[in-house]
């Protein structure tokens, strides 16, 4: 309950963090019965992500009232800033950029997903909190923007920190409907 | 005062949802054509309206008048659409559309998730809402303004 957001006024809603860490224990235990390959179970939470993502989007517009980004270093900073408040409770800090600048991390000293779990030496290959890279790509992908989205660094594999790398690929351009002249 | 009607267009153009209140005077075509008929102008007025300014934009395209209505648009950057008609009475009304789409497209759409997000919203639910809150707008009346 301690590190929970109180972003947004009263209308944000507070819930326990840990029942939100252990449904995702319990989900990523049953993909773990079900796939038994880790690949397969890293593929599942990615698409569970992107889906949870895309929608998830559109509630985080309607309550931060965040405008269009307009260079990717705007997004890292709404991304880190306001989005992982919101949902997650931490802000993330963001190093690391490209000279280009579309790249950066994302270093999580702690990782809400993770606080009660131990990987088993059998499990090497699972990405455990893989589910927020979807959430990040679907999400990006419904304001535009197709990113590549990877776990670098992971303190359940014995990294000091989680770094999640963002990697912008391009900008998805808005088409006519087909039929439309 | 008065509302004519109310269109939820998604990114790609689909007709989400449509409502009407107070319209006297109907298109003369199919819905689905007086869909992509307004979906279309929207598209184009974004463009031309950004290709057209001389100074850097922020928020695009608000609204347009004729002598006899108002047309209101809003649009999140995720590319949902609040297209309202009023009369011309009705002044910036970007805050209200705001709410259609956070209390009531977000809350009874997005958080729904046996409604699909790129289709034509069948949630009765969703429907009652918004009529429900557009008739408690101030300037909503069914006397014709």
């Amino acid at each position: 309950m301690a590190r929970q957001s109180s972003r947004g006024g009263s209308e944000s809603k507070k819930m326990s963090s840990e029942l939100f860490t252990l449904t995702y224990g319990a989900l990523v235990t049953q993909l773990c019965k079900d796939y038994e390959n880790d690949e397969d179970v890293n593929k599942q939470l990615d698409k569970m992500g992107y889906n949870i993502g895309v929608r998830l989007v559109e509630d985080f517009l309607a309550r931060s009232n965040v405008g269009r980004c307009h260079d990717f270093r705007e997004t890292a900073d709404v991304i880190a800033k306001v989005a992982f408040k919101m949902y997650l409770g931490i802000t993330p800090s963001i190093t690391n950029w490209s000279p280009a600048g579309d790249e950066f991390s994302l270093i999580l000293e702690n990782n809400p997903l993770v606080d009660f779990v131990e990987l088993p030496d059998n499990h090497s290959s699972l990405i455990y909190s893989n589910l927020l890279c979807g959430v990040l790509r679907g999400a990006l992908e419904m304001v535009q923007m197709a990113v590549d989205v990877r776990f670098l660094l992971d303190t359940l594999k014995g990294d000091g920190v989680t770094e999640i790398r963002m990697k912008f690929i391009r900008r998805i351009e808005d088409n006519l409907p087909v039929g439309e002249e | 005062m008065t509302v004519h009607n109310l269109y939820l267009f998604d990114r790609n153009g689909v007709c989400l949802h449509y409502s009407e209140w107070n319209r006297k005077k109907q298109a003369g075509i199919s819905k689905e054509e007086e869909f992509k008929l307004m979906y279309g102008m929207l598209f184009s007025i974004r463009s031309f309206v950004s290709k057209m300014s001389p100074v850097d934009m922020k928020d695009g395209f608000l609204s347009f008048q004729t002598s006899k209505y108002k047309l209101h648009y809003y649009e999140t950057p995720s590319g949902l659409k609040v297209v309202m008609n009023t009369d011309l009475g009705v002044g910036n009304i970007q805050e209200i559309l705001h709410q259609i789409y956070s209390y009531i497209y977000v809350e009874y759409v997005v958080k729904n998730p046996l409604c699909g997000l790129n289709e034509s919203i069948q949630s009765e639910l969703f429907r009652n809402k918004l009529d429900s809150f557009v008739r408690s707008l101030p300037f909503f009346s069914a006397r014709a303004g």
